[in-house]
């Protein structure tokens, strides 16, 4: 309290506000809603669902329908070509600005993991871990053509060259256990890639994915390009892996009993699919450190491309 | 010469789709009169110059190779593969069984964990050079084989698949002790087997393009050649075994598509690759769905080859030619959608039949051969229910007037005009000479027009101007981009497809990842 009061008497405001905390103040709750084309709808089917709060109380998540799943696909479509074209290092900055934002919500973000029933410690271990992943992935839209692509030394007079480029529209079955650090680190796997993003949050814990939502609403990430649904996850993966305007599936999270079936549908439109590598288990532990920083999670979604020139006068 | 034209008041045919009525599908002014090509005493007309088929000498009878050992199929059963130049029978050919993909599986395994896994990757290298090697050495008997079996010219098969086959392998060759260097900062690890299927388009190539990188990235293979094509898959296990490749690392099992699925499904099968049409694509991708493998697909194609009016147009009509008549067609990546800008089609077209005039159809032996025959009877049938499809539809055929072979599948190179994107000539895969005309007026309608099909594979830009070709090949939907070229092939190039055209890369370090998990 000191340094508080310090530094207000610094900016020399009136010493006249309550605390937050104070018992006898009603809480604002916040409304935990969808993001679909940088917009906060609630499911058009007018569903949602209790999700107890550790702290006591109840969070109230959207449910988010097939009606909704199929708007986040519309407007994801519309806004990945032009999130494909923004130049690399203007990717990056943004995936930046993210992680900035992140940590200025961090006290959030820890409050959303400790509601879900994570201990302090571990929920700022995971906020920070995060943020840091998000800078990771921040770093790498400019550097992956160096580190994927090249010339090709052809045995023909031909400038040949090899370079990656973005899927398109990905659908995330966000991690169930880890459900911000294992969020960010699918997500920015997509985004880094110039991919555009819809997202199922985790089941048991959607509300690190809210905050992310509300994060990303003010970040510089154009609107459409993240869309986030809260849902039942075995309601709409049948219907969300038959989309055929989706170009590939990121089923990291698909639980095991769904995985058949998500990739037989994947498999209908030859979509891409990303999933969880042998033996990996969906725990909150399995983005920790450099298990997290995977290529991978990028690589799932790129396409090479290779040009072909004729050398001569 | 207005051979594209229907005469007034025609009404557009309804032809039954069958492959017979569709040689002479429509008015005879469509067929170009025959002075103007090389029937009769053209002063075009080559002498004929036939390779001699005595460098090879095909058995009577193939059975599968498991465990480098001949081995007759369980079920005791086999089929013809044919000639499709003379439609005579080459040879009886095992008919494996899914008891037989068992035990080619076995062998595999078997090879992997005992033998080479357990060889120094500078080992291997030296295995896959010494495939390369006798590759090179026994090129013409290879050369021919194709040809005989596939259909394909021997100008094709001498001077593209077979050195491109050896290629493949003395590129792999050198990656095999340096996959560190495939994936930075990562511990590269082989999936063990692979099961892999492959089409009759480019038997022996398409042979290579599987088994040399994962050979060199530490698996053991199991391998279905096509069933119209299996003679170079036979003649390559004799390579393996003049290289003494250690038993059970390459495995062939000739049989049909349930056989192939056999393959793909056994869980000791850890990683499979498939090149072939979509659908079936889909099946094997639905058949092992949840069962943790990697897969790679190299599938389907309905490229455009885009002329701009500043192209040059010989170039161009050249680039045409080989896009779509290159190996009768059958191609996955053939240019088979011409996008043509408005202002120069009538002149780029009237120079396009010219050319296609001057080709020269029939026996695939001869050295001066150009397009050869269709591989199967049934690919025959498949192209002239396509075609048929398009005069049905309301397209403007034209074709060549050539002599063609009395026996043999033998198809007419076919030029549609007037083709609307809606028309299935337009959308689907013929894979056949025949070439589907659209014209577009400005740079934006070309790229909209290339890129409206559900395939990816390959595309083709022609221009004199250096931005252009760099705008529209980032613009275009594909996963190899010809500007100025087309149908090049190397094994350092990545290949392969977006959207429905599949995926994962084959050739180049990017061929080399599906081949290797990392930890």
């Amino acid at each position: 309290m000191g340094k508080k009061s310090k530094r207000t008497e610094k900016l020399n405001l009136p010493l006249t506000i309550e605390p937050a905390e104070s018992s006898d103040r009603l809480e604002v709750r916040r409304t935990a809603k969808l993001y679909i084309g940088g917009a906060f709808p609630r499911s058009e089917s007018g569903r949602s669902r209790e999700v107890q709060l550790a702290k006591g109380g109840v969070a109230n998540i959207a449910g988010g329908s097939r009606k909704d799943l199929r708007e986040a696909v519309r407007v994801a479509r519309i806004a990945a070509e032009p999130w494909a074209a923004r130049t690399a290092m203007v990717r990056g900055q943004i995936l930046y600005r993210v992680a900035e934002l992140m940590e200025g919500r961090a006290a959030q973000f820890r409050d959303d993991l400790i509601n879900h029933g994570a201990s302090k410690s571990d929920a700022a271990a995971e906020v920070s871990a995060a943020i840091d992943r998000m800078v990771w992935y921040a770093g790498w839209p400019d550097k992956l053509s160096a580190v994927l692509g090249g010339t090709n030394p052809v045995a023909s007079s031909h400038f040949v060259f090899t370079l990656p480029e973005p899927t398109g529209v990905i659908a995330s079955i966000a991690p169930e256990a880890s459900p911000l650090l294992g969020l960010v680190s699918r997500l920015g796997g997509i985004l880094a890639g110039g991919n555009v993003a819809i997202v199922l949050a985790s089941e048991s814990a959607p509300l690190p994915a809210v905050t992310l939502a509300e994060t990303l609403a003010v970040s510089d990430v154009p609107a459409g390009v993240v869309n986030i649904i809260t849902a039942r996850r075995a309601e709409l993966l049948p219907h969300l892996v038959r989309h055929a305007d989706i170009d590939g599936y990121d089923l990291w999270g698909c639980p095991d009993e769904l995985l058949v079936e998500a990739e037989q549908g994947a498999a209908e439109h030859v979509a891409r699919v990303a999933r969880r590598p042998h033996g990996v288990k969906d725990r909150a532990d399995a983005f920790d450190g450099e298990r997290g920083e995977r290529i991978d999670g990028i690589t799932a979604f790129l396409e090479m491309k290779t040009v072909w020139h004729p050398i001569g006068s | 010469m207005p051979s594209d034209q229907t005469p007034k008041g025609a009404a557009p045919r309804r032809t039954p789709a069958r492959a017979a009525s569709v040689v002479t599908p429509a008015p005879a002014a469509i067929v170009a009169p025959a002075s103007s090509g090389l029937a009769g005493n053209s002063p075009w007309a080559y002498a004929p110059a036939p390779e001699s088929r005595e460098i090879v000498t095909i058995r009577q009878r193939y059975g599968l190779f498991i465990d480098g050992k001949e081995r007759a199929p369980s079920g005791g059963e086999v089929t013809i593969t044919y000639n499709p130049a003379t439609e005579e029978p080459l040879a009886e050919i095992a008919k494996g069984t899914p008891a037989d993909a068992d035990r080619a599986i076995e062998a595999a395994d078997r090879a992997y964990r005992k033998v080479w896994s357990k060889l120094h990757p500078r080992e291997r290298a030296k295995y896959l050079y010494r495939i390369s090697r006798i590759l090179q050495e026994r090129s013409r008997e290879f050369a021919v084989t194709e040809t005989m079996d596939s259909g394909k010219p021997i100008r094709e098969s001498r001077d593209v698949d077979v050195p491109l086959a050896a290629a493949h392998f003395w590129y792999y060759a050198g990656w095999a002790d340096k996959l560190q260097y495939a994936v930075p900062g990562r511990r590269p690890e082989a999936h063990g087997v692979v099961g892999q299927v492959i089409p009759w388009n480019f038997p022996l190539l398409m042979l290579a393009w599987k088994i040399a990188p994962a050979l060199a990235a530490g698996n053991t293979v199991v391998l279905k050649p096509a069933s119209t094509t299996p003679l170079t898959a036979l003649l390559f296990a004799d390579v393996c075994r003049q290289a003494e490749l250690p038993d059970g690392v390459v495995n062939i099992v000739t049989g049909p598509g349930s056989t192939g699925m056999s393959i793909v499904t056994d869980p000791r099968v850890a990683k499979v690759a498939f090149t072939g049409s979509t659908s079936v694509g889909v099946t094997i991708a639905k058949g092992i769905a949840g069962q943790g493998k990697g897969l790679t697909l190299e599938l389907g194609g309905k490229a455009a080859n885009i002329v701009f009016e500043d192209a040059a147009l010989d170039q161009a009509v050249e680039g045409v030619v080989n896009g779509i008549f290159f190996n009768q067609g059958e191609v996955c990546c053939a240019g088979s959608r011409l996008l043509v800008q408005e202002s120069i089609a009538e002149e780029f077209l009237a120079r396009l039949r010219d050319r296609m005039s001057m080709l020269r159809i029939g026996d695939p032996m001869d050295k001066n051969t150009d397009i050869g025959a269709i591989n199967s009877k049934a690919q025959m049938e498949s192209i002239g229910e396509l075609v048929a499809s398009g005069v049905a539809e309301g397209a403007q055929i034209w074709q060549p007037a050539c002599d063609l072979p009395t026996r043999g599948w033998f198809f007419r190179p076919t030029l549609f005009t007037n083709v609307a994107q809606s028309h299935r000539i337009a959308r689907e895969e013929i894979f056949g000479p025949v070439l589907a005309t659209i014209t577009f007026r400005t740079v934006a309608e070309a790229i909209e027009k290339a890129n409206n099909t559900a395939y990816g594979l390959s595309a083709g830009i022609w221009t004199e101007k250096g931005s252009r070709i760099l705008q529209v090949a980032s613009a275009l939907k594909a996963g190899v981009v010809w500007a100025n070229t087309f149908n090049r092939f190397d094994p350092t190039a990545p290949f392969g497809g977006y959207k429905e055209s599949g995926y994962g890369r084959e050739g180049g370090m990017q061929g080399l990842h599906a081949y290797l998990r990392s930890s």
